[in-house]
């Protein structure tokens, strides 16, 4: 879990936490919650005991013999009915939506309720409204391109969630040699096959993904299959060479400003097409030919803050389930 | 080629059907794998390459190696010795 | 009974959907129920991506300078899932994240004795 600092109570925030909570913070709840969960990894004992082992518990008395047996009946049976009852409500959830779906218009008929006009509007005049060949990369980069704003703040929250739940943050030596360890517990330190490959390999994958990106509103792809190969790219690399050699160019503070570069360029371009949309104003940034690359106005700056935003999130995921740390 | 689409979408529910009868929690995950790239062929054949791009990147790659990683943090693979020698053993 | 065969592919989502959500009730490991839970998100697209389908069709894609409307597919359903997909992905690793937390405290799996363990410590306090 994070930590706290040490003049945490003379802060503001602490100030008008306590002061809206009658006196209380939330903070003094926490340290004390993380000291149990610390005294408790010590001292616990790998094998579980099964509910169900009556034996071995001791029975002080009556009373305490009763209460245990009640529990104990009481959870075989919920469990036997929660089997059959969920067992009963899947097959009935699934004969509904079966049912319903045999009444629905035949798959690929072109006079399907869902082709109406605002698909029609899309093909017709996308290319001269957009400037992007590909319809569904102008779709959402252009005409619903607040969703995709929305879509890259879920993607850095979900980052930022794993962050906080898996950090390994102590400075005591031996925690972080059990890490270490522990992390390397299958895994042949400097493999020759793995290195070599990874050396023909990795290149052609970024190079790759850069096409896809810059490719986005001409050919399929986009930002979000980009993204993800330049991530993969990178995770190939990580496993290959370790975490001392990738740390030298990938670092928590450039995964930080490109995070920040890119959601606050999205963000401010947003909001100039908001202004010049609801004042009437000619937006004065140039369409291009359709088939260029330089073209389509904004869509291809877009396209790679997208981009940046799913590689940095994709590689930080597989950096804090192994490790716990950029280091 | 239409007989090709309902011989994928077949192949799609005998993977999910394995999915949930498993016992082991590693062959759950390569069977997923083989899930998701079936997935993205049937987005292909249904015109639509963006989407076959996107699964196949995330879905196949991604998704599923995050899976192992937990899979390997939460000491569900094991190695025994024995008299012939190391073997792998896993255990839920 | 008949509709169920002319619309062969939101059937099988439909059924991939059920499989998926049984085994997320059924389950008691964990990371069965999370990748039942990504297998009712995969249905999920193909019900709502079968919806732009019309045969006969290309891509969406502009060819030749033809913008007719007769000549593409409906591109909406597939700016629809192509959104979903990656958020798929972010809940996914969310789940799994917060697996690894439980198994440090409690070291097991199994979703009845962690209820179990957590009454009993809850009844301590």
């Amino acid at each position: 879990m994070s930590k706290k600092r040490e003049d945490y109570e003379k802060s503001f925030w602490y100030k008008i936490s306590s002061f809206v909570n009658d006196g209380k913070s939330f903070a003094t709840k926490e340290i004390k919650e993380e000291k149990h969960i610390v005294e408790e990894d010590k001292s616990i004992n790998i094998v579980p005991m099964s509910p169900w082992d009556t034996e071995e518990i001791e029975r002080t008395g009556l009373y305490d013999s009763y209460k245990h047996w009640s529990f104990e009946g009481i959870l075989k049976r919920a469990q036997k009915f929660y089997g059959v009852f969920s067992v009963l409500v899947c097959v009935l959830i699934i004969g509904i939506l079966l049912y319903s779906i045999s009444k629905l218009p035949r798959f690929g008929n072109a006079e399907n309720p869902v082709n109406n006009e605002v698909s029609k509007r899309y093909i017709e005049q996308g290319i001269e409204e957009t400037g992007a060949v590909n319809i569904v990369t102008g779709m959402i980069l252009d005409y619903r391109a607040f969703d995709t704003l929305g879509e890259s703040h879920v993607l850095f929250t979900a980052c930022i969630v794993v962050f906080i739940l898996l950090r390994l943050d102590s400075k005591d030596q031996k925690t972080l040699e059990e890490a270490e360890a522990d992390d390397r517990n299958f895994e042949p330190k400097n493999d020759t096959i793995l290195q070599k490959v990874t050396r023909l390999l990795v290149p052609p994958v970024f190079i790759f993904g850069i096409y896809v990106i810059l490719n986005g509103h001409l050919s399929p792809g986009g930002g979000f299959s980009g993204g993800a190969i330049i991530g993969a790219g990178l995770i190939l690399y990580l496993n290959a060479f370790g975490f001392k050699k990738t740390g030298k160019f990938f670092t928590l503070r450039l995964h930080k400003i490109i995070s920040i570069i890119a959601l606050g360029f999205y963000s401010l371009s947003k909001s100039y097409s908001f202004f010049t949309g609801a004042n009437h104003l000619e937006s004065f940034i140039p369409k291009g030919t359709p088939g260029n690359i330089l073209s389509s106005g904004l869509i291809l700056p877009l396209n790679i803050a997208v981009g940046m935003v799913v590689a940095c999130t994709m590689y930080g995921f597989y950096v804090m389930f192994r490790k716990g740390g950029y280091k | 080629m239409s007989f090709l689409m309902p011989v994928l979408l077949l192949f799609l529910i005998v993977c999910a059907v394995f999915v949930a009868f498993t016992k082991n929690p590693l062959s759950a995950i390569i069977i997923y794998m083989a899930f998701s790239l079936i997935m993205s062929i049937i987005w292909a054949l249904m015109q639509s390459p963006d989407l076959a791009i996107t699964e196949a990147a995330v879905g196949a790659g991604v998704t599923s190696i995050l899976m192992f990683v937990a899979l390997k943090k939460i000491h569900a693979i094991d190695v025994k010795e024995t008299k012939e020698g190391k073997e792998d053993k896993d255990n839920e | 009974m008949i509709g169920l065969f002319n619309n062969l592919e939101a059937t099988t989502a439909i059924i991939v959907f059920g499989i998926g959500f049984t085994t997320l009730m059924l389950n008691r490991n964990m990371i069965k129920k999370i990748i039942g839970f990504d297998m009712m998100d995969c249905g999920m697209y193909l019900f709502l991506a079968s919806k732009g389908y019309i045969e006969g069709r290309l891509a969406p894609i502009v060819v030749n300078g033809i913008t007719d409307m007769d000549a593409y597919i409906n591109p909406i359903p597939a700016g629809l899932v192509l959104t979903g997909i990656v958020v798929s992905v972010s809940v996914s690793a969310v789940m799994l994240s917060l697996t690894i937390r439980l198994y440090r405290k409690y070291h097991t799996l199994d979703i009845d004795e962690i209820m179990m363990r957590a009454r009993e410590e809850g009844d301590d306090e």
